[in-house]
């Protein structure tokens, strides 16, 4: 007996059904930073290959901000009684922008065999996985080996894009030529793409969503200089600078232009949280005590008012505010210098010169770095930043060569999926700078974790996160630091720009320009 | 002088393969490995993934097999395969050939025409208030770094008065063609080449300046004023000509960086050209990529050298005669 999620299908009724009053035609102006190695999303994983190519593929499902479920390419969904089994009931007349009719055959492929062998991250989530079928042409049915609470939330662009079976099957994934001429299915088709100039996508006419999308072409410009990027908006150049591709000090100065609007909506999945490793291996960071002394030395709402203009959140503790289970009430981590000079008398630290790296992704990283920096050396610590480009800093940090070092990362919306690899114990390995780098170990926390990505009622997984949260504060193997925002800023003109909790990554199918 | 080339020729080989060499085992002693980028990138990844894609790279196999591989595809003029883009990499340096040469050579002929004639008004006016002008105009484009005089320019001239498109290549999605779109390759031209030559103006200048002085004073100029000849005459043909031979060899030093590109202004004004290319495949540890734009730029130094040399013999008849 399958239970009916009948919110989502009423939700997927509201999300396929044209709106009035949007005006179709235009094209708008994006700044794109960096520019992306490649469009094909099923192989490159990183931000800018995923915000322009999340108008070309899509996924099955889209989310709410809340991160409740859409339709995309699936239109409704159901999931059995005991969490095994996932049905996904396919949108129909949905063609490839190649002409070829998009069919179930071609979700089974894109994740039983393709991602299984390009996608490190949905590989993880794909061992739950027992066997994926397609009974016909627009059902798919997933079924787990056992019970995986997020499962449901794995569906987004960026972690299972869908690519088309008849183009890949059988090639070498990684060196098929359709990879520079991407094909999706999605509101965007790619026309053209002038390294370190631009990419050009344009209106795809066979979208499944009749009268959508309403731009007519896109535009991303490719400017490698920040100061540049916010030249081109002065200019009218661009419309749109999506979270991140200005220096933060320009914000201020940029979002007082006529007819600017700004939103730091639309990073609610990725819930980029920010903190601070510390080297749980060796040295000083070993001890609690020493910990404790750099959690409270460090001044972070000064961070977040003077670097980060007031965007964003303090973090309290591992999971961020809108990833699903956060716990606000968690052990206080708050900047208390007293208290650091006190816990750093009991600890063992000797005086040693810390190593501090900043995360070497421009200029409010640097300056954060410097701040940390003076805020360490006045309880008492000796620290020197080191300076590296972001493969040295990717080699130091998977190698464990530091004693603290900046950085931040994705959580996908759920712990499971994007805040427990970062403190398992099996997750230790040298070689990797996204893995447990700390080096936390505590096996009775291992098993909390365990236990709520296996649990499917949100009542039991609230309460073991909930647990697990304040038993990982408790222990402060890393710094915690910022919920990061990231605004976009953009023409107030351009209506319907964020519309989900991936904000512009997930496409530009809903966006359109008041005339 | 079939001879002097010919033997030049197989120097500049045996140079080229030594800086080959050097680089290859320079770039790969920095820490870091573009298996580990992509890696990074992806924002979660396992040690499979990481050692699928060195295995993917050739990066699992011994540094000297590496080399040896990359040396004999490089003496075929294959320069190998960007595996991060999924391009040849001799596709991608020659993609943005165009858009570099047109900058660095437009920054050439601006710096040489600017700095000969500014460094001649200034000889010829030692000590004058026309002379102490040039001088400290020059000294400051030489002293402000490049990309602040970049971003300043940027600002005043695109965002103030609006007179000049502030960076990039084209009018993107103006789509023009033929002459309107030569023309608009020339506006978005001048801030960026302006820009990049006026630093080295300021050194043509500096030199032309102090190369004509000195040759001033030589006796041969006094000889041809006792003659009575004009004095139009003795600066271009006596002085200016013997004081080129510097300028000659700054020249052909700066021409072999034409190919190696412009990385700063490149990277302000969004010009799509070679040294933006290397700047990121630094950052992305593209080996290939790097190699492939190294061993470029370096034949190009190489050859403008060979260029220089030949030059020398044709404006100074001495060193034909020693020859």
């Amino acid at each position: 007996m399958n239970k009916v999620i009948t919110p989502l299908v009423l939700a997927a009724i509201l999300a396929t059904t044209p709106a009035t009053g949007q005006e179709a035609g235009g094209t708008l102006n994006l700044v794109i930073q960096p520019e992306p190695p490649s469009l094909m999303m099923g192989i490159v994983q990183n931000g800018p290959t995923q915000m322009v190519a999340g108008d070309i593929y899509e996924s099955l499902l889209r989310y709410d901000s809340d991160l409740n479920p859409m339709p995309s390419l699936a239109r409704k969904w159901e999931v059995s009684e005991d969490g095994l089994t996932y049905t996904f009931h396919l949108q129909e007349g949905v063609k490839w922008h190649d002409g070829e009719d998009f069919t179930a055959e071609d979700v089974v492929f894109s994740a039983d065999v393709f991602l299984r062998e390009t996608h490190p991250r949905l590989r993880a989530t794909l061992d739950y996985v027992e066997s994926i079928k397609a009974p016909d042409d627009h059902t798919v049915v997933f079924k787990l080996r056992e019970p995986f609470g997020p499962f449901l939330g794995t569906f987004e662009a960026g972690t299972m894009p869908i690519v088309p079976k008849h183009i890949y099957e059988g090639t070498d994934f990684a060196n098929n030529e359709m990879n520079n001429t991407p094909i999706g299915t999605g509101p965007f088709k790619f026309n053209e793409w002038q390294r370190g100039s631009y990419i050009h996508l344009v209106k795809n006419e066979d979208y499944y969503i009749e009268g959508k999308p309403y731009l007519d072409e896109v535009y991303y410009h490719v400017i490698p200089d920040a100061a540049s990027r916010a030249v081109a908006y002065e200019t009218g150049t661009v419309d749109v600078l999506p979270g991140g591709s200005v220096e933060n000090f320009d914000v201020p100065r940029l979002t007082e232009l006529p007819n600017t609007c700004v939103t730091d909506a639309g990073w609610e999945y990725f819930g980029p949280h920010s903190w601070m490793w510390m080297n749980n291996h060796k040295g000083p960071m070993t001890d609690p005590n020493t910990r404790k002394a750099v959690m409270h030395a460090l001044d972070r709402q000064f961070a977040l008012d003077a670097l980060w203009n007031g965007l964003g959140k303090l973090a309290t503790g591992p999971v961020s505010s809108s990833t699903r289970f956060h716990e606000a009430d968690t052990p206080s981590i708050a900047y208390d210098p007293d208290l650091a000079r006190e816990y750093l008398e009991k600890s063992s630290y000797n005086g040693e010169t810390l190593q501090l790296l900043p995360l070497p992704y421009g200029e409010t990283w640097q300056r954060w770095a410097e701040a940390a920096r003076q805020n360490l050396i006045d309880v008492g610590f000796n620290v020197e930043l080191v300076a590296t480009d972001v493969a040295g800093w990717n080699q130091r940090v998977a190698d464990w060569d530091f004693d603290l070092a900046f950085t931040y990362l994705y959580q996908y919306g759920d712990p499971a999926l994007g805040v427990s690899r970062t403190y398992v114990e099996s997750n230790i390995a040298k070689g990797s700078p996204w893995n447990n780098v700390a080096g936390y170990r505590n096996p009775e926390v291992d098993a909390l974790w365990e236990q709520a990505a296996l649990s499917t009622s949100d009542e039991t997984r609230q309460e073991l996160y909930t647990e697990i949260q304040n038993r990982i504060v408790e222990d402060v193997p890393v710094a915690w630091l910022l919920e990061l925002g990231f605004p976009t800023i953009y023409r107030c003109n351009v209506q319907d720009l964020v519309t989900t909790a991936i904000g512009i990554n997930d496409g530009l199918r809903d966006a359109w320009i008041e005339q | 002088m079939i001879r002097f080339i010919l033997a030049r020729l197989l120097k500049a080989a045996v140079i080229l393969m030594a800086i080959l060499v050097l680089n290859f085992f320079l770039i790969h002693a920095a820490p870091g490995d573009p298996a580990a980028v992509m890696a990074g990138e992806a924002g979660a990844t396992d040690e499979q993934f990481i050692a699928d894609l060195r295995a993917r790279f050739g990066l699992d196999q011994p540094l000297s097999t590496q080399l040896w591989l990359y040396i004999k595809g490089a003496a075929q003029l294959d320069l190998g395969y960007s595996y991060r883009q999924n391009m040849p990499v001799a596709q991608l340096i020659l993609d943005r050939l165009p858009a570099t040469l047109l900058l660095t050579l437009t920054a050439f002929v601006i710096s040489i025409v600017l700095g000969v004639v500014a460094g001649v008004l200034a000889a010829s006016r030692q000590g004058g208030w026309g002379d102490t002008l040039i001088s400290a105009v020059a000294m400051i484009f030489y002293a402000t770094p490049l990309f602040w005089i970049a971003l300043m320019a940027s600002l005043l001239f695109s965002v103030v008065l609006g007179w000049l498109p502030g960076f990039g290549y084209e009018t993107i999605g103006a789509n023009y063609t033929g002459l309107v779109r030569g023309l608009d390759i020339a506006r978005h031209l001048i801030l960026p080449a302006t820009t990049l030559g006026l630093f080295f103006t300021a050194i043509y200048m500096r030199m032309t300046r102090a190369s004509m002085l000195e040759v001033s004073r030589l006796d041969f100029v006094k000889t041809a004023r006792a003659k009575g000849l004009r004095p139009g005459v003795i600066q271009r043909r006596h002085i200016l000509r013997n004081a080129l031979l510097p300028v000659i060899t700054l020249a052909g030093l700066q021409a072999g960086q034409i190919v190696g590109g412009a990385v700063l202004t490149e990277t302000v004004f969004a010009w799509p050209g070679i040294g933006r290319l290397m700047f990121d495949a630094i950052n992305q540890r593209d080996y290939n990529v790097l190699l492939g734009v190294f061993f470029v730029s370096a034949a190009m130094v190489l050859l403008f050298n060979l260029i220089t040399d030949i030059l020398y013999v044709v404006v100074d008849p001495r060193i034909r005669i020693r020859s």
